[in-house]
């Protein structure tokens, strides 16, 4: 079926460097996938794997050293300043940090009402501008009576409700979603999940959702990407990679999640020591330090990205095809 | 039948010789939009080598229960209205403030969340852990410095590096660190507040073991301070969840994962995307948490609770034994357990 699915969202060879004084610190490094309409593509990896680089830069918040990123057929990267204006009306983001990502000094209602300033039928039309903001409150579950609030007067939960409000304004096509339920409890955790996923149903929105927690990806994607040290090495559906971790990364990551329940065996693969700087990597597999299974092969060449079958992508030397 | 047993398990508590006891703790803080409710009536125990896992959301007061026990509370705002908290049989609440510096440290350590801030930048690791040494220890500067170099092997990092400053280290390595500080005096009790929530989740299941086999190998006690249901089945004997400062549920970590009983620790488990099994829609819990500030007439849960009954609203639950220790707050249990009086 995901043959035929329409691809909305396409990213080819991807590459983002930072110079550092050190060097040059690899955050993306030549990753390529697609998101198909309405599907939520998982990007999950630790910190300083470029998960969040990966993100901005498909949306050009960060620009890109090298590759192509196809949206409705078009490269956004070589999108002009008045092209790249209609494009961000299509596509939104929603920050991790519901706490510094909304301006201390705007009301709620302000700041939802903002992205809508740069469309003409509302810079106009003051009561539809009214209208509409207050239609987004009811959508994402604010209550009216918070309209004048401040963000500290808001709990993390409906701070992030206010982001999210913010980025459907402009009724976008795709959003990249960066660690929007981190920094929030479990239990809120689940009410904001919750909301993303019905808002997907009911307005056909196709997602990147970016996140360091797999059992939060899992419940919410329908393909995963895993990262590491800026490149992609394993990437399926979430079934697949949940019942059939291919990549000793993956593997590893899996099993070092701690699962809420007593009295279950299982075996935890701990790794050692600790995620290599991306500065100046060696030659290689960039996860043969840590690796198991490693090999004289791994350290020196570099494993591809390569079907195993079923759609079903994995960076390794020792994956074998299904 | 449930009598007996529970008079049984009380008979068997008072024989047993508890590390950590605290009776109706309540600690409120002043602030400009009143008094805030942080810790209401809290009563908690914890017994020789025995691991609590505190569990609860943001503001249900678990630091500052924590806080409250190694007397480190801002007074003011913060004030202890009620209460008394007995450690190794001494009131932790009463005794001098040198008399509270040779315990802390010594015989109570903590650790805590972000290893990141809770290391001194400008002091080597090897002098932070040899200060902590000598404050209790009456040791040569060079015993003491062969001791931390024991210590970061212990907790795996090279002797060589104890000449190192924190920023030379990884944020796992640094948490390392903090316990080996922790452990110098091998204290009787570690209380950890959220001790890995800042490190990533490979490094967590490395320091989560090395607390674990050292937990073990000292025979220290614990209290884990976190919102993580995952580590508490890891590594708790006991459970106790928190809401809204007081203690709603109590059980060893078997009991409450297999038989939930508050309605809040129901929703927490439900809300909790699972790995193992499909589900299309989390459970929430509705609604949020009370203001601190806010004064619930009845049971603090009741606003958010499924089974809200009429008394729920008016009244304040009570303890409610289910099994052994095993105890809830919450009225659908006390009426169950009077209808199985009733019966007998």
């Amino acid at each position: 079926m995901s043959n035929q699915a329409e691809k909305l969202v396409e990213i080819n060879h991807l590459k983002k460097y930072f110079h550092v004084n050190k060097g040059l610190l690899h955050a993306v490094d030549d990753v390529s996938f697609y998101i198909n309409k309405g599907e939520t593509l998982g990007l999950v990896g630790e910190s300083g794997c470029g998960k969040s680089t990966t993100g901005r830069t498909i949306i050009r918040l960060l620009e890109a050293d090298s590759g192509e990123v196809i949206f409705h057929g078009e490269n956004v990267l070589a999108f002009n300043q008045s092209q790249m204006h209609t494009f961000r009306q299509h596509v939104q983001m929603v920050f991790q940090d519901p706490y510094s990502s909304l301006n201390p000094r705007l009301s709620v209602f302000d700041l939802i009402a903002e992205p809508l300033t740069n469309i003409e039928e509302y810079q106009k039309d003051r009561k539809k501008l009214d209208a509409r903001v207050r239609d987004l409150m009811d959508v994402v579950g604010l209550s009216r009576r918070l309209i004048n609030a401040y963000p500290h007067e808001l709990d993390g939960g409906r701070r992030q409700r206010v982001g999210i409000a913010r980025a459907l304004s402009v009724r976008p096509e795709f959003i990249v979603l960066d660690e929007p339920v981190s920094a929030l409890d479990v239990c809120i955790q689940a009410q904001i999940i919750n909301l993303l996923k019905r808002l997907q149903q009911d307005m056909g929105l196709t997602y990147l959702f970016i996140s360091h927690d797999l059992s939060v990806v899992k419940h919410i994607s329908s393909r995963i990407g895993v990262m590491y040290l800026g490149k992609i090495v394993e990437l399926s559906d979430y079934k697949t990679i949940f019942a059939n971790p291919t990549h000793p990364y993956t593997q590893a990551l899996l099993s070092a999640i701690p699962i809420p329940k007593v009295g279950i065996e299982r075996h935890q693969i701990i790794l050692s020591g600790d995620v290599p700087s991306p500065v100046n990597l060696p030659g290689g597999c960039r996860f043969a330090g840590r690796c198991p299974y490693a090999q004289e092969r791994c350290k020196t060449e570099d494993p591809e990205l390569r079907d195993i079958g079923d759609h079903h992508y994995v960076a390794c030397h020792l994956a074998e095809k299904k | 039948m449930g009598n007996e047993n529970s008079s049984a398990v009380k008979l068997q508590k008072t024989e047993e010789k508890n590390l950590l006891d605290i009776k109706n703790l309540s600690v409120t803080y002043k602030s400009e939009d009143g008094l805030v409710y942080a810790v209401n009536d809290l009563n908690l125990s914890i017994g020789e080598q025995e691991t609590l896992g505190f569990v609860g959301e943001t503001g249900a007061g678990k630091t500052t229960t924590a806080m409250a026990i190694m007397g480190l509370l801002p007074v003011p705002p913060a004030k202890v209205t009620s209460g008394e908290i007995y450690f190794d049989g001494k009131d932790m609440l009463k005794i001098s403030d040198k008399e509270r510096r040779s315990i802390l440290g010594e015989k109570i350590s903590m650790i805590f969340q972000d290893p990141m801030t809770s290391l001194n930048p400008s002091m080597k690791v090897g002098d932070q852990i040899i200060e902590m040494i000598r404050l209790h220890k009456k040791v040569s500067k060079k015993e003491a410095f062969e001791e931390a170099c024991q210590l970061l092997e212990l907790v795996g990092i090279r002797r060589e590096r104890v000449n190192d400053y924190p920023h030379q280290f990884s944020g796992g390595m640094k948490q390392r660190v903090v316990i080996a500080i922790a452990l110098a005096c091998r204290p009787k009790m570690i209380i950890a507040d959220e001790p890995t929530t800042a490190l990533d989740v490979t490094i967590q299941a490395q320091v989560m073991n090395l607390i674990k086999q050292l937990k073990e190998k000292f025979g220290t006690s614990m209290i884990l301070i976190t919102h993580d249901l995952g580590i508490v089945a890891e590594i708790c004997d006991k459970v106790a969840i928190m809401y809204a400062g007081q203690v709603v549920e109590y059980a060893d970590v078997v009991k409450i994962y297999n038989n939930p009983c508050h309605p809040y620790t129901k929703g927490l488990f439900n809300s909790i995307p699972k790995l193992d099994t499909e589900e299309e829609w989390l459970e929430e819990i509705h609604g949020l948490p009370p203001e601190p500030t806010e004064r619930i007439e009845g049971c603090s849960f009741s606003p958010r609770c499924p089974n809200c009954m009429e008394i729920c609203k008016h009244k304040k639950p009570d303890i409610t034994y289910i099994d052994g220790e095993h105890y809830t707050r919450c009225f659908l249990y006390e009426k169950q357990q009077e209808e199985v009086k009733d019966s007998e």
